[in-house]
């Protein structure tokens, strides 16, 4: 295969064009904050951002994302990003952690798009992001949180 | 913090060019050394202070989420006076003679919310004696007991300190099973049987063999395994994969048929667990007679990172990376599989991404999958086993059970008979054992029905459907809950009584229930009107040794649908240890019991499991979380766990809104259609 942006470096790739972006970030860039949970963008584990907006990379080939600019949790370093990751601190939202890099992306895409999200529209944005322990009102706070401390 | 013992400590240590006692492996270098040369001083087998005065805790517990790591970590650091920002926690390997639930003896485990309880003094003790060796350095012996703080002088129990593990966890460092490679690694998917009981017949491998990366395809009791350079390539592997299955032992269950044995079995008088006073004679005498069945479905635990695990075997053993909860359970297993002594196994233990019990499972299912795996390889080198989602739902280890409920209320309005009957398989497998001593989680929350009535018979039936069953969040109490609390407002309404006044006067011999629940409805405005289409219900149950109280509104959208604005709960969990950790643990027990309310079911059609992934087996969504207010009952008694006992008392809650709301009872889960008003 070629080449893929992310998180603003170049990378030379090996697998094959059809191979989900989700197993070429982890296991062969090992960029593993990005996480499987089924497979099929029924989740939103896997979520990433391609050109800022969310994306599935579990469904998502490589052929399809080869000229976009892709930034995974480990590439969120603007300061929107941090005004996220900041907020989620703030009020722990982490319980077993692992569908929160995609959340974190989600809101980060909503953010971008939207600074002063509704209740409804945060719902909109954030439904597919499923979090097993369900820590859902402190993601909903942590939103609005960071979107005042952007404004 | 006024005193940060980590940095007063090491220069003490070495102003006094302490000697290395014999009795104590402080593994301090002797004399005036530079402090970066000092080695790390490890005073117990909970912590170690560095060079660099970082205090490290060492966890026992597997962290899934539940805050285990925080909660350690704040018990230790106290007594130890550490300086919080020093803490760091490290998860502590598979030792049963030193980490060992204390509620276990000699078995190291995570489970049964017991790890803030069983930790509570061993943590406090190791972090007190620790203090006294670095203070008294000069002085030695240590002076034993060593004395624990008064709750007063607490600085950070009872602090909402922040989790340890969230830096971690929101920067996507935080490292899982899945994330974890290893020089050599290989990763192995596996084709599981269609149905429980099917063992792989014909294999023919050419097609997956021939795919790029794909390495060795093995057949095993389990099913076939594809071991690939990566998860794709062995998925596909997977997918070209052509089996024939033997399928003469498979079962053949079908969920309609289950449901209808398990009403005609609760038709019938089961093996007796409690019978006080004489229920038969009460429902004889002309009561009003009040009478329901409430059904359950299978859950599946559905941890949003499906089971996996890493094994090396090599000429010294065998050693694992995962996420465990049954750390000595597992070690066993795997050495009696490879025939080595279980202080062989060495376990790493990793973040796991969620578990609610699955991680936990008694006979280590998909390790030994790994294990054998591993074993059938035989190159020596590390083996990743990654079960897809599919694999995970139909991987069993379900939830269970149905129960049949029966009730007498007299012209009074008291309750004169109660007649509990469950019908649930047994999560060691089995009938009742000979012993008549029946596995409490089938009965646990109900043959120690908490309400005084004179009258009152439990009785089970334990059926063996050949599926297999395991813990889910606050186990036996799911079902037990479920039923009684729904139960006891059937019988209030009955007796057009209010729910929270005929639990009251039914819990005079149980103050914290009663305090839960009177706070609960406090909070929650149990009482005031509300407007149309909605409804307020109230359920309480103890679980763990943890009480909790909620109250739900409920709104009614069109046609049967509903939604779930409010829930408060109470919960008194003795000292809350870290109390935004416990108010978390409520919220999510609040979620992960309302997404199976809503829509939480695995069914099987001709001994298949139908659902397989998120599309068929929903989860609760962002946009479904009602708000959630948690009040915590301000407590002196020593910790109890919060993992679980949020969970219980949900459902019966939602079903008595519903009741309040419609004049209908919902009596099977999930809710999607009411029962017969």
């Amino acid at each position: 295969m070629g080449k893929l942006t992310i998180n603003q470096r170049e990378f030379d790739i090996r697998a094959d064009d059809d191979t989900p972006l989700l197993w070429v970030l982890r296991d062969e860039l090992g960029l593993t904050g990005t996480k499987y949970g089924c497979g099929k963008a029924l989740c939103g584990a896997c979520t990433v951002l391609i050109d800022g907006a969310p994306r599935r990379a579990c469904v998502t080939p490589i052929a399809a994302v080869a000229k976009q600019s892709i930034t995974t949790i480990e590439g969120a370093r603007s300061k929107l990003a941090q005004t996220v990751i900041k907020a989620w601190l703030d009020l722990d939202v982490a319980q077993c952690g692992y569908c929160q890099s995609g959340q974190i992306l989600a809101a980060v895409a909503l953010l971008e798009k939207n600074p002063h999200p509704s209740d409804a529209q945060i719902n909109e944005a954030m439904d597919g992001n499923l979090c097993r322990c369900a820590t859902y009102v402190r993601i909903r706070t942590a939103i609005h949180r960071a979107a005042e401390q952007l404004a | 913090m006024s005193s940060t013992i980590s940095k007063l400590s090491r220069r003490d240590f070495l102003k006094a060019g302490l000697a290395v006692s014999s009795g104590l492996t402080l593994g301090l270098r002797v004399g005036p050394a530079p402090a970066d040369e000092v080695m790390p001083f490890m005073p117990n087998a909970f912590v170690r202070i560095g060079a660099d005065d970082a205090v490290t805790i060492i966890a026992k517990h597997v962290e899934m989420g539940q805050g285990i790591h925080t909660g350690l970590a704040t018990l230790l650091a106290e007594e130890l006076d550490a300086d919080w920002a020093q803490i760091r926690v490290e998860a502590a390997p598979a030792d049963g003679s030193r980490y060992d639930n204390l509620n276990w003896g000699g078995n190291q485990g995570t489970g049964g919310s017991s790890s803030i309880n069983n930790s509570w003094l061993q943590m406090r003790e190791a972090g007190a004696t620790a203090r006294a060796m670095l203070v008294a350095a000069a002085r030695l012996p240590i002076p034993t007991p060593v004395k624990l703080k008064e709750a007063q002088d607490f600085v950070y129990i009872g602090r909402p300190l922040a989790r340890t593990d969230g830096v971690a966890k929101t920067h996507g460092q935080a490292l899982y099973t899945i994330d974890l490679r290893l020089p050599g690694m290989r990763t192995a998917v596996m084709l599981h049987p269609p149905r429980f009981g099917a063992i792989p017949a014909q294999v023919d491998d050419t097609a997956a063999r021939a795919i790029k990366g794909v390495h060795a395809v093995l057949q095993l009791a389990e099913g076939v395994a594809v071991v690939a350079e990566n998860f794709w390539a062995a998925a596909r592997g997977r997918e070209a994969l052509k089996v024939e299955w033997d399928e003469s032992r498979a079962i053949t269950l079908d969920s309609q048929a289950q449901r209808a044995q398990y009403r005609e079995l609760a038709d019938s008088a089961g093996h007796s667990l409690r019978a006080d006073g004489d229920a038969a004679g009460a429902f004889a005498t002309p009561h009003k007679l009040v009478e329901a069945v409430y059904e359950l479905p299978y859950l599946a635990h559905a941890a949003l990172e499906p089971m996996n695990c890493i094994a090396q075997i090599n000429k010294t053993g065998c050693e694992l990376w995962y996420g465990a909860q049954s750390m000595t359970s597992a070690q066993n297993h795997v050495a009696h599989l490879l025939g080595i002594a279980p202080a062989q196994v060495k376990i790493n233990q990793l973040f796991a991404g969620g578990s609610f019990g699955r991680r936990a499972d008694m006979r280590a299912d998909y390790v030994l999958e790994t294990v054998r795996i591993a074993q059938a390889l035989g190159d020596g080198q590390p083996l990743k086993l990654l079960w897809t989602r599919e694999d995970d739902m139909r991987g069993g280890r379900y939830r269970p059970a149905a129960t049949a409920l029966r009730g007498a209320v007299d012209a009074q309005g008291e309750v004169q008979a109660w007649q509990q009957r469950i019908v649930c398989q047994a999560l060691r497998g089995g009938g009742v054992p000979k012993d008549g001593k029946v596995d409490k989680t089938l009965h646990e929350g109900a043959s120690d029905l908490p309400y005084r009535i004179s009258n009152l018979a439990v009785d089970v039936h334990i059926p063996e459907p050949g599926v297999p069953v395991l813990w889910w969040r606050s186990v036996g109490h799911t079902h037990t809950a479920f039923a009684v609390e729904s139960f006891i407002d059937e019988l209030a309404h009955a007796a057009a009584r209010d729910p929270l006044e005929l639990r009251r006067s039914l819990l005079r011999d149980d103050p914290q229930r009663l305090a839960v629940l009177e706070l609960a409805a406090a909070k929650g405005d149990w009482g005031r009107p509300l407007a149309k289409r909605r409804g307020r219900g109230i359920a309480v149950h103890r679980s763990f040794g943890t009480w909790v109280a909620e109250v739900v509104e409920v709104k009614l959208g069109d046609a049967e649908s509903f939604t779930v604005e409010r829930v408060t709960v109470a919960v008194d969990c003795g000292i809350a240890v870290n109390p935004d950790v416990v108010r978390a643990q409520m919220e999510g027990s609040v979620g992960y019991a309302l997404s199976a309310a809503l829509s939480g079911e695995i069914t099987f059609k001709n001994g298949a499991v139908v659902q397989g992934n998120f599309d068929n087996y929903p989860l609760l969504r962002l946009s479904q979380k009602p708000a959630i207010d948690v009040h915590i009952v301000p407590s002196s008694a020593a910790p109890s766990g919060v993992g679980e006992p949020g969970v219980p008392p949900l459902a019966p809650a939602l079903a008595n809104a519903l009741f309040a709301a419609t004049g209908k009872r919902w009596r099977t889960l999930p809710f999607r259609t009411p029962s017969a008003a």
